[in-house]
């Protein structure tokens, strides 16, 4: 089974960091996901970096240039994947804008993503409207297409999401882009319980969680949180950036560091 | 007309589309619907013509440039988009959207702008609604634009400089397209050419189209129909705007790029000639881009044709074959300024010299006697300090 759908299958706090594939460096990125998955992450996203990541923040923009200038690009994440697999069950989503997909090849990049041992894919410039061919492309190779879902999303919108993504959702706790600060309290509570009714399927949320607290928050109304941009700027001129990882990732999940 | 692009998914066959992050779909949806009710609703059709008469000086002229004619040995018309009220074809757009903008009940105004020329022409339109209005800009396009920064003030206009990336247009959008995800409620986006999510490529090509249909007309007072339609090429809304009603005539449409140092170097941004199918801003066209899929960093002398990508109707329209699209570099162009500053009396924009080069290029294939108009979508006042930089001269 599709490991992101197995830990779903249980309701249980999960937290899902986000890292930048080769930031800092090359070298560290198989470290900090064996590393966040023994501080308790429950699933660990890998960025894919593009020049021009629209729905990001200055914090993951620098991050995925500085990514792009190690020599970052596709072929490398899946050999990491391939790494990480040797190592680790840990579920695993690809978090990524969809032109160096299409430029890959969107077929052969669900064969390879397979063949390496990715779970999941996260495109933020896909939405409903241009997703269908992808996903039927997915679902063959057994790998989600976890779409997102806004505050701004209807109803019944949020219901044809969840329907074609099956397996899990991603709801964007604000409106805006990654890096900016939380939600507001109250309203993410009626925009959670709305995607609670009309998702057929669970949903993590993620933009604008910092600290163990926000994670138990989420947790409460949804069924994961995923920490991004706060672990990224975590990393920024770091020396030791696995142990910073471990200790942030402990936080979160424990509160202790 | 038979010719019918995009579908209603917003697809020109492959390219198009709509895709933005999911926050974005309620405000495209929203404007979809709104445009496809208004289109062709006489009472906004109305108030739009009233406008771009008597706000913007419409219908702009077609001038037969003699002493060009005469040199070429075929005969040039010049479609004067420049005498438009802020000295542009973009007038003719962002007056369209700004009337959506304010149906939708919309405060704040943001664009991208990359000569500067969509963004005056957008701090315009939104001082005359008022309404507030911010402009992202390139730090490099600031730096070489600096006379329509001072217009955009002026015009109370908040300018947004943009460090990103290659501090050019592209990275105005991403910006743009950021404030956009996170004011969306408030906010509309009027963006300035035929690029972008679904409906904007199609709607900014109808609010462009203007510009071809006056020429047709202009045209039938003399002969039938010219031989040749020639317009530059960045995002592409002048070029659309000008072949858009001539789509399913029998005449030969050009679109000329910005070739930079030459299109066999790095240094240029001509898409279509080197450009591979990708996403970029919304849409799917072609790109400049690595083989890994990252955005290249375009290259020219005019901060309005420095874009790595191009419209998606362009990109089809290219894939069909029905427009050819070639190219002219920054030398041609600052040759062509200065040609047609000297011969007839006009500056035109640096983006529209582009296009005028192509008169001169051997390979054009114009036969002798034929009719050619030529968009000058814009003109050349802007340009001045970079035309003098280029010729090493200090003004």
């Amino acid at each position: 089974m599709n490991r992101i759908k197995k830990i779903f299958q249980n309701r249980s706090e999960k937290v899902i960091p986000f890292l930048t594939a080769g930031y800092p460096s090359k070298e560290t990125t198989v470290k900090m996901v064996l590393a966040a998955e023994e501080s308790g992450a429950a699933m660990v996203e890998l960025g894919m970096p593009f020049s021009d990541p629209l729905a990001d923040g200055p914090i993951i923009q620098e991050a995925s240039l500085i990514a792009i200038e190690n020599g970052v690009n596709l072929q490398w994440i899946l050999e990491v994947v391939a790494e990480i697999r040797k190592q680790s069950e840990i579920p695993l989503a690809l978090m990524g804008y969809i032109n160096p997909v299409i430029k890959y090849g969107v077929d052969k990049f669900i064969k390879d993503c397979k063949n390496a041992g990715v779970d999941g894919l996260i495109i933020p410039d896909l939405p409903l409207e241009e997703a269908e061919e992808i996903v039927k492309l997915a679902n063959e190779s057994k790998i989600c297409i976890i779409l997102l879902v806004a505050p701004n999303t209807a109803n019944e919108r949020i219901r044809e999401i969840s329907k074609m993504a099956e397996t899990l959702i991603y709801c964007v706790a604000i409106l805006g882009i990654t890096g900016g600060k939380g939600a507001h309290k109250t309203e993410l509570k009626k925009y959670l319980k709305r995607v609670e009714e009309f998702s057929n399927c669970p949903f993590v949320v993620g933009f604008g969680i910092k600290e163990r607290a926000d994670v138990i928050e989420i947790n409460r109304m949804a069924h994961g949180a995923v920490v991004g941009s706060a672990i990224i700027e975590q990393l920024k001129n770091c020396n030791e950036p696995v142990k910073t990882i471990r200790n942030y990732i402990q936080k979160l999940t424990k509160g202790i560091e | 007309m038979s010719y019918n692009q995009p579908d209603n998914r917003g697809h020109f066959e492959k390219f198009g589309g709509k895709f933005v992050p999911e926050t974005l779909i309620p405000a495209i949806n929203e404007l979809e619907q709104l445009y496809s009710e208004i289109k062709d609703d006489p009472l906004f059709q109305d108030e739009l013509s009233s406008l771009l008469k008597e706000y913007s000086g419409r219908p702009t002229p077609l001038y037969f440039a003699k002493q060009i004619s005469e040199e070429l040995g075929f005969n040039v018309y010049l479609k004067r988009e420049d005498l438009n009220h802020t000295g542009a074809h973009k007038i003719n757009n962002a007056l369209g959207q700004i009337l959506l903008a304010k149906r939708m009940g919309k405060t704040r105004i943001i664009a991208e702008t990359g000569a500067g020329m969509h963004g005056v022409a957008t701090a315009t339109v939104a001082a005359q609604f008022g309404l507030e209005c911010i402009v992202y800009m390139g730090e490099e396009d600031i730096r070489r634009q600096k006379l329509n920064v001072f217009k955009m003030n002026l015009l109370g206009a908040e300018i947004r400089p943009v460090t990103s990336g290659s501090k050019t247009l592209k990275d105005a959008t991403n910006e743009a397209i950021r404030d956009w995800v996170t004011n969306v409620e408030n906010t509309y986006y009027l963006i300035g050419s035929v690029v972008g999510p679904h409906p904007y490529p199609m709607m900014v090509r109808d609010f462009q189209s203007i510009i071809g249909r006056e020429t047709k007309e202009q045209f039938a007072k003399s002969q039938e129909l010219p031989n040749v339609l020639i317009a530059c090429v960045g995002g592409g809304s002048n070029a659309i705007g000008m072949f858009y009603l001539f789509l399913e005539e029998d005449v030969r449409l050009v679109g000329v790029e910005a070739a930079g140092l030459g299109v066999e170097t790095e240094e240029h941004a001509a898409t279509m000639a080197k450009g591979e199918f990708g996403v970029l801003h919304g849409s799917a066209s072609y790109l400049l881009q690595t083989e890994d899929g990252q955005i290249k960093l375009p290259h020219s002398v005019s901060a309005g044709l420095d874009y790595p990508g191009v419209g998606p109707e362009h990109s089809y329209l290219k894939s069909t074959g029905r427009v050819e699209y070639v190219s002219a570099t920054d030398e041609e162009a600052i040759q062509s300024f200065q040609w047609l500053s000297e011969k007839e009396g006009i500056l035109p924009a640096l983006e529209t010299s582009h296009a005028l080069a192509f008169l001169k290029q051997r390979d054009n294939n114009i036969q002798k006697g034929e009719n050619v108009v030529i968009c000058l979508s814009g003109r050349g006042d802007k340009d001045v300090h970079t035309v003098a930089d280029y010729l090493g001269k200090k003004i």
